[in-house]
């Protein structure tokens, strides 16, 4: 009897075992069947000539260029403008503010800005930067509408590195007599510096791969030429993928570019992800020592 | 420099700091702002029940109707799908890599699922297009492979990622204590962790569904690309939707500027921005809540 019961509980756990194994098993093959399914289509279109050149005859041929250095523009351009802002935040949040109503009230901010859907961003630029700041449809308009969508992201993960400086290098640093902010400039800030270079990573993938956010502000689907100013339209990866595959008139002929542009846009963003996981590992394992 | 002059100092920077983290807080008053100015007009035409109840979303017919209850429907049932699916997914995960999964094993794969959170939402949307609805239609015989219940299982595999972690952090915070006495009465690893450590940590389980969930019902070019786009109120879980991202998506490019059509567009925003908001306070709630009960 009781041999049985034992055995059955041992059969049950043995069981669920395995479906917890095989949830995380369908979560890790959806990612790979994704990235195998476009690099395996995608590779064939993926020449020097599809990367160096620009769109020919209504998007059938040639490369996609402008795509490349206009996603470059958008994102390393958001990225300068909220990672100074996002690093100033976080040290406020963390050095400065302690548990204030005010800081309250900007951790509330904070959590609720990164909650708000890209397409609430695409809405606020259109009506913010493009008309009422009058910069139109162009790369300025998109680089500050990404640059506020990124900023709680910056924020998050330069606190977070803030935190994981131990106290005792400010106290340290403190007690040779030094003022709080040449504590922070000199002892804080360089602690956590790479901790924070891992966030500002994170927010370039997602400002490259975001498509909702620059609809209506920065994208548009054909241009002349590479971005030659601020304020000038620009064609970017995501935004060019979505028009290729939805809305071309040729979707068959523009099918090997679709795998194309898809599979440079996947490689460029899990690329920089997995470049701010190593370098998260390689400090995990320094502080351990 | 005397000390008076570094206290001074010290008093310019602490306020250039306010002032910048300010920044945040203001950024989200403005969103605020420019989307209730943009979307509150409409009800000058509109009154507030036909807007929220009205059964018609036909903005380019003459005359226009605008009633975007099959667009709430529409986004409220594949935030449903993808959260029941993501849910239990991201859970079961969580459960495996903190509960069972040796080091090992979980140091590979807990960066592969957060690498699933990095797929840009445009090529999640193309995967979907391209593979997924096409064996839609070919095994399960529906009229469209576009339809809610594909837009439900790409946005699963977006939101998964944010459910597992935030429940990871849960589970990780239950103490080691609990899970000993629970074994050493005699428990199975299994039991142990379903009666004890689930339980345990159940409201951090609770914050990520709800931010699982937040993340859904916001995500914009998957139910752009695979929801099917029919601004009907679905019957089957195999019919096309229009979600609310979806609509403003998709009209605003040829919306009129400040004409009727535009300003209902940005009332849609408006929605949109209550539904996530209201996920997230609830979901901040019950993390609020678990840290004094653990306090």
């Amino acid at each position: 009897m009781d041999a049985t019961v034992a055995a059955r509980r041992r059969n049950r756990q043995r069981f669920m075992f395995l479906m917890l194994r095989s949830a995380a098993a369908v979560n890790i093959a959806a990612l790979v069947s994704v990235c195998a399914f476009l690099v395996w289509n995608g590779l064939p279109a993926i020449s020097w000539e599809f990367l160096t050149e620009p769109p020919r005859k209504s998007m059938t041929e040639g490369g996609i260029l402008p795509c490349i250095t206009g996603t470059l523009f958008l994102s390393l351009g958001a990225l300068g403008l909220s990672f100074p802002l996002g690093v100033a935040s976080a040290v406020y949040l963390h050095e400065y503010a302690g548990h204030t109503v005010f800081a309250r009230y900007i951790r509330l901010g904070v959590n609720n800005l990164a909650g708000v859907p890209s397409i609430v961003f695409g809405l606020f630029g259109l009506s913010f930067f493009v008309i009422t700041c009058g910069f139109n449809v162009s790369l300025l308009s998109g680089i500050l509408t990404l640059s506020v969508l990124t900023l709680p992201i910056i924020i998050g993960t330069a606190e977070e590195a803030l935190r994981q400086v131990p106290a005792e290098l400010r106290e340290a640093s403190l007690a040779l007599g030094a003022t709080q902010s040449q504590t922070i400039a000199r002892v804080a800030l360089p602690a956590a510096l790479p901790g924070m270079l891992t966030g500002a990573i994170l927010g370039l993938s997602r400002a490259a791969g975001e498509t909702a956010a620059i609809m209506f502000t920065a994208a548009v689907f054909f241009k002349k030429g590479v971005a030659d100013s601020l304020l000038s339209p620009v064609m970017a990866l995501p935004n060019h993928m979505y028009v290729l595959a939805t809305s071309g008139t040729e979707i068959d002929k523009t099918m090997p570019l679709q795998y194309g542009t898809a599979l440079v846009l996947l490689v460029l963003v899990i690329g920089i992800n997995i470049f701010a996981i190593l370098i998260r590992d390689r400090l995990q394992k320094k502080q351990k020592q | 420099m005397s000390t008076a002059g570094f206290a001074r100092k010290e008093t310019y920077i602490r306020r250039i700091l306010a002032g910048i983290a300010g920044c945040s807080l203001f950024f989200l008053a403005l969103i605020m702002l420019f989307l209730f100015m943009e979307g509150l007009p409409v009800f000058g035409r509109l009154a507030p029940p036909d807007f929220f109840f009205g059964m018609g979303w036909y903005p380019t017919q003459e005359p226009p109707e605008f009633g975007i209850f099959p667009l709430i429907v529409g986004s409220l049932a594949v935030t449903l799908v993808s959260g029941v699916l993501a849910i239990f997914l991201g859970v079961m995960t969580a459960v495996w890599l903190t509960e069972i999964a040796p080091a090992p094993v979980r140091r590979v794969c807990k960066p592969l699922i957060e690498l699933l959170a990095a797929l840009p939402s445009v090529v999640v949307g193309f995967f979907g297009m391209v593979v997924i609805a096409p064996l839609l239609q070919r095994y399960l015989d529906v009229d469209t492979g576009l339809n809610l219940f594909n837009a439900g299982l790409m946005l699963a595999f977006m939101s998964v990622p944010i459910v597992c972690s935030v429940a990871e952090d849960a589970l990780y915070g239950v103490p080691a204590t609990l899970r000993e006495a629970s074994l050493a009465l005699g428990a199975t690893r299994w039991e142990t962790t379903i009666r004890v450590v689930v339980p345990a940590a159940f409201s951090g389980i609770g914050t990520a569904c709800m931010l699982g969930m937040s993340r859904s019902i916001g995500e914009t070019m998957v139910v752009l690309m695979v929801a099917g786009g029919a601004g009907i109120l679905p019957a089957s879980i195999f019919d096309p939707v229009r979600p609310m991202p979806a609509a403003i998506a998709a009209e605003m490019a040829e919306a009129p500027f400040r004409g009727e059509h535009y300003h209902a567009l940005f009332a849609i925003g408006m929605v949109l921005f209550l539904f996530t908001l209201l996920f997230n306070t609830i979901a901040q709630r019950i993390a609020e809540k678990n840290r004094q009960s653990l306090g």
